[in-house]
């Protein structure tokens, strides 16, 4: 029996070895989780060490460390956005502290350096780790967590310990209909998400009525699609059925079943994961829709991986590698321009990473360079001077306009706005991401019907 | 109408099928020596991670790979059985049921460790085969039909083979089994292997149709237990058709309200079964 106990021991240890020595053949999603895993600790000993050498710097004025705190999802669902996001926000603090850290009006040189943790994108877990990154970390500043659900959990813990807190991969507009006074957005929010994809459809087909809603249950999807179903409605379109699924579903032909033969377009969708496998499995069924727009997953590069299921596909994004925004737009628009060009920011984050920024990458750099601009006009990182410098942001970045809500909504983002891709086939007959709308930012045409 | 509850029906039954064998791994070990398997659903990860791992690594045809996938199954499966489940097989349930939960624990947690949690794609598809006004997944009909295949040989084994007439008479009555010179332990054991080895196959089918996460298995667990409660616990072809049944509640429901009611109605079919057909509704042969 003993044999028999040790042989099977050996089979499973013999296994685990295969297993693990496979995984670095893995494609890149399951090895770059992992990888930023254990960089994390390693970076965040080294930064330790220094950190704590400053502190005495700090107090003769020369030199301040600001700590940001945030969590990222190495492992859960929202793992891709998520780990884009704090590529981003990682690039900017790599950048401003290479250059020698943030030099203030006084004199004062802020460096940064930055604390997280692995929210495995749970809302149960972050508002625990926020209080952790508040009291035991003693976080300046926060960046939220990615997806709007985790965001709104956290908002209320930034708030009640009063920190400032960025939101990057965040759109929900409720997040600022509860008397929040310190948390800012920097997505264009949740009920201007989808409406220019009713605009885009009545441009491509003004005979086109008739809409059918799928989308994830989550806070972010609803938001989006129930605004954007009102907005249809005002504009005379019919909404067939507008039903939820639940976060991590994987079977969607219940849902492609129930939507009616003669239904001109298909919108909602929720985040990556589920966006992709909706997308297929609608080409899968060979639906008949004409117009398809799911949110979040279409503009992910990633996206084109499922092949021809791609192709039509459009979707909202915030932002695009080829987005027009520049510091002669901003004159125009007469505003301030401020961070790098649109092209810098490409190339660096292409050299930095291998791989092009998408825009989740692009607002968590974004996020970053709200916090340094605030702290650069406060000239301090005296709290009630910071939030006054965001109340009054108002500028033009590589991401696009900046500017917040002080009133009602406070910290809603209110000057940008979104911009629409589709994967079109190519002359080459590769897939490629076009922007299709508005008109003014677009690369191609929209194509319709889809396929 | 007509057209689309037709369709809904047949994706239901494809669907079905493939959660049949998934629970006739759950129901025959439980059928044989009372253990409720709790590593059920993990194994059928591993069946997942398996066929990805040979179809992406070594370019295998995910169904031809679910040969080698089953024999995977079988020695997780005796290795399981041999660790945790022997030494408490004789004591109250609660206990085989612990063991059998925290062996489930170890797997998702190096699972997790090694893979992450992200999602993963066997991205292998037989593209849509249309009939008539229905047009349905390659990838379901193969895969419906290799739980056809799985569930005859299941049968097969069960009815015509010496081992499998032994693990018959083990579930009917052990300690009978035993003075007729079976040897239980070893019988016990290769049923435990047979059982995982379903559920790596299911596994392995399931993740040709669906993306998965090193965690996906709850949600197939629990399916497994709604059918094997159907089906009548420890009949393993009540469970295929309990299988159907569940699939056919799954895609025909949806036609007339809205998705969120599925599970509700589900489990009410769940707790009804337990009350009014505890041998399930085709009446399970009773010890």
């Amino acid at each position: 029996m003993r044999k028999l106990v040790l042989g099977t021991l050996v089979i499973l240890i013999v296994l685990f070895a295969a297993a693990c020595a496979s995984t670095p053949a893995a494609p890149s999603t399951a090895q770059q989780p992992a990888q930023s895993a254990a960089q994390q600790p390693a970076q965040n000993a080294a930064q330790a060490p220094a950190q704590n050498a400053a502190q005495p710097a700090a107090k003769a004025g020369a030199e301040k460390t600001v700590t940001i705190g945030f969590t990222t999802s190495q492992t859960g669902s929202a793992n891709l956005e998520s780990g884009r996001q704090t590529n981003g926000f990682k690039m900017w603090m790599d950048e401003i502290n290479s250059k020698g850290g943030l030099k203030l009006a006084d004199g004062t040189v802020l460096k940064f350096t930055s604390k997280s943790y692995d929210d495995e994108s749970k809302k149960d877990r972050v508002q625990e780790l926020y209080t952790k990154l508040i009291n035991d970390d003693k976080a300046d500043f926060l960046i939220s967590p990615y997806s709007s659900g985790l965001a709104d959990a956290v908002a209320v813990v930034a708030e009640q310990n009063g920190k400032i807190m960025i939101t990057a991969g965040a759109a929900s507009d409720s997040t600022h209909q509860q008397g929040y006074t310190l948390v800012y957005q920097t997505y264009t929010p949740a009920s201007r998400y989808l409406t220019g994809a009713i605009d885009l459809l009545a441009k491509l087909d003004p005979n086109a009525k008739k809409i059918a809603i799928i989308h994830e249950k989550d806070k972010f999807s609803t938001d989006v699609v129930n605004a954007a179903a009102k907005y249809a409605q005002d504009k005379g379109y019919t909404v067939m059925i507008n039903e939820g699924y639940d976060t991590g579903t994987a079977d969607f032909s219940a849902f492609i079943n129930k939507v009616p033969a003669d239904a001109d377009a298909i919108i909602g969708g929720g985040h990556f994961a589920d966006g992709e496998t909706f997308a297929k499995q609608l080409a899968e069924k060979n639906t008949k829709a004409k117009f398809i727009s799911l949110l979040v997953a279409p503009p992910e590069p990633k996206f084109s991986e499922i092949g021809a299921a791609a192709q039509g596909i459009v979707g909202p994004s915030q932002w695009e590698p080829t987005v027009k925004y520049s510091a002669d737009a901003a004159k125009a628009a007469n505003m301030e321009w401020y961070g790098p060009s649109v092209a810098d920011f490409v190339n660096a984050y292409k050299t930095k990473y291998n791989e092009d920024p998408s825009y989740h990458a692009a607002g968590g750099y974004t996020a970053g360079l709200i916090l340094q601009k605030a702290l650069e006009k406060a000239g301090s990182t005296d709290k009630d001077k910071v939030k006054a410098a965001l109340d009054s942001t108002a500028m033009m970045t590589m991401f696009g306009p900046l500017k917040f809500d002080t009133d009602k909504q406070h910290g809603l983002q209110t000057g940008h706005d979104m911009v629409y891709v589709q994967w079109q086939k190519g002359a080459d007959g590769k897939l490629a991401k076009q922007v299709v709308w508005p008109e003014a930012s677009k690369t191609a045409s929209g194509v319709y019907p889809l396929r | 109408m007509p057209n689309q509850l037709l369709q809904s029906l047949v994706d239901g039954l494809l669907l079905g099928s493939v959660y049949g064998v998934a629970a006739m791994g759950l129901t025959l070990i439980w059928g044989v020596m009372r253990v409720i398997n709790l590593t059920h659903g993990p194994l059928i990860v591993v069946g997942m991670f398996a066929t990805y791992l040979l179809f992406t690594h070594l370019g295998l045809n995910p169904y031809l790979g679910l040969v080698l996938v089953a024999i995977l199954g079988l020695l997780a499966g005796l290795a399981v059985y041999f660790i945790a489940v022997q030494r408490v097989i004789n004591a109250p349930y609660l206990s085989s049921l612990l063991s059998t939960y925290a062996v489930s624990m170890i797997l998702i947690g190096v699972g997790t460790f090694v893979f992450t949690s992200s999602p993963q794609n066997v991205d292998y598809t037989l593209g849509t085969w249309g009939l008539g006004a229905l047009s349905v997944p390659g990838n379901r009909v193969v895969g419906a039909i290799t739980a056809f295949i799985v569930a005859g040989l299941l049968y097969l084994f069960l009815n015509r083979t010496r081992p499998g007439k032994a693990i018959r008479a083990v579930a009917n009555n052990r300690a009978a089994a035993e003075l007729m010179g079976i040897p239980s332990n070893r019988i016990l054991a290769l049923s435990f292997g047979i059982g995982a080895m379903l559920a790596v196959v299911a596994g392995g089918v399931i993740a040709t149709f669906f993306p998965f996460t090193v965690l996906s298995g709850s949600d197939y667990q629990l399916k497994s237990f709604v059918i094997g409660v159907l089906g009548g616990l420890g009949n393993p072809i009540g469970a295929l058709v309990g299988g159907l049944l569940l699939g056919i509640v799954e895609g025909v429901v949806p036609m007339f309200m809205p998705v969120g009611w599925v599970p509700v109605l589900e489990f009410g079919l769940f707790i009804a079964a337990l009350v009014f057909f505890p041998n399930g509704l085709f009446g399970a042969r009773r010890r």
